[in-house]
């Protein structure tokens, strides 16, 4: 009984695999396609963190007191995937895709890697995993 | 696209208090590990990284909800209501690291402050509201969109004043937190919205093409097959 439902529950299901190809693909199509769409205005954070700022076209503080006056420079500003592009792709469209595209797997690749380092294997270490959760 | 940043920057509070809720962040994260491991199975894991990755995609999502004011998703109740609390905000947490370090969205200093807000505070908030709501509500998809909803618009109201907070304790500048507390609020309500309305729609979907996937109905079903999900039509254990 155990066995099987371990079995079941095994990655290679293929139903699994289809739910999961299926999944991605639709965050593909959100990041890579649809993002192009998105609002071009600050969110509600940055929106408030600016109020009673002025800001330049390029969204630098010019003047004013806000809660962003202070703010620094990234320091991964001059990564190649910086701002949500990619750098030296000078199409818009294909730069944010591109870069929406590469995050998703990219994430995707971590999160599941990551998770599966840690989860929790078989009865053997179910029972180690239990001892040292107990502190 | 010229949305380029979507959470808090470096410099906005000072280092001390963003040193303390990257202390904060971490030892969340550590109790977030260690209990999420009771839930991680071989299934669990992959189901996590597609939560993880689909939360990056619609991140990128920003919808208009006032006249040059965007809003864009958290993440943190679909999350737990996919994958459950634990899991949940590893997953929103996994999503901010590459957006801070990749992406350089979220400043590296206030990588803490943005992970207690959104992965810890707002997947925390909105998973207690989810298990209180499912035991009045049926566990059906209607019921878990309806769940998703209520519990989104109350997380990402929740998670905004979380910033209120660190802003009062560390703040680089000396502006009425009463103002700003209102502000983050009431712009935070319509961007709640549709986060709930983005959160609905994709539990919903995946309670009727693989109910199974779904931690808060797995959760709070009865050891034996449910009669609410048989009335909804649903096989997914064949």
């Amino acid at each position: 009984m155990k066995g099987r439902a371990v079995r079941r529950a095994s990655s290679s299901n293929p139903r699994l695999v289809w739910f999961l190809a299926g999944g991605l693909l639709v965050a593909l199509l959100l990041a890579g396609v649809v993002s192009n769409f998105a609002s071009g205005s600050p969110d509600g954070l940055d929106a408030t963190a600016l109020k009673g700022c002025t800001t330049d076209a390029e969204g630098n503080i010019t003047g004013g007191t806000c809660i962003a006056q202070q703010e620094q420079e990234h320091q991964m500003k001059d990564s190649p995937l910086a701002d949500y592009g990619i750098a030296g792709i000078d199409n818009p469209y294909l730069s944010a895709g591109l870069s929406g595209v590469i995050g998703v797997l990219l994430t995707f690749g971590l999160g599941y890697g990551l998770f599966w380092l840690v989860r929790r294997r078989g009865q053997r270490t179910d029972r180690t995993a239990t001892g040292a959760g107990e502190a | 696209m010229d949305v380029v940043a979507m959470h808090i920057a470096n410099g906005i509070v000072n280092a001390q208090v963003s040193g303390m809720f990257a202390v904060i962040a971490a030892f969340a994260l550590a109790i977030c590990v260690m209990r999420g491991r009771a839930d991680l199975n071989d299934r669990l894991a992959p189901m996590a990284g597609l939560v993880a990755a689909f939360i990056f995609a619609v991140q990128m999502l920003n919808f208009q909800v006032l006249p040059g004011v965007s809003g864009h998703l958290l993440g943190g109740t679909l999350a737990a209501i996919l994958v459950g609390p634990w899991v949940g905000a590893l997953c929103v947490s996994t999503v901010l690291i590459i957006q801070c370090l990749l992406f350089a969205d979220g400043g590296l200093t206030a990588l803490g402050l943005n992970i207690t807000n959104m992965a810890v505070l707002g997947t925390a908030v909105g998973y207690l509201l989810v298990a209180g709501l499912l035991r009045v509500l049926p566990k059906t998809p209607g019921g878990l969109a309806v769940t998703a909803f209520v519990a989104s618009v109350i997380s990402v109201v929740i998670a905004s004043q979380g910033f209120v907070l660190q802003y009062w304790l560390g703040g680089t500048t000396q502006l009425s937190l009463s103002t700003i507390a209102g502000a983050l609020a009431g712009v935070h309500t319509f961007i709640g919205i549709g986060e709930g309305l983005i959160a609905a729609t994709t539990v919903a979907t995946v309670a009727r093409v693989r109910p199974d996937l779904v931690y808060a109905l797995r959760r709070f079903r009865a050891p034996a097959a449910s009669p609410a999900m048989a009335a909804a039509g649903v096989g997914g254990t064949a």
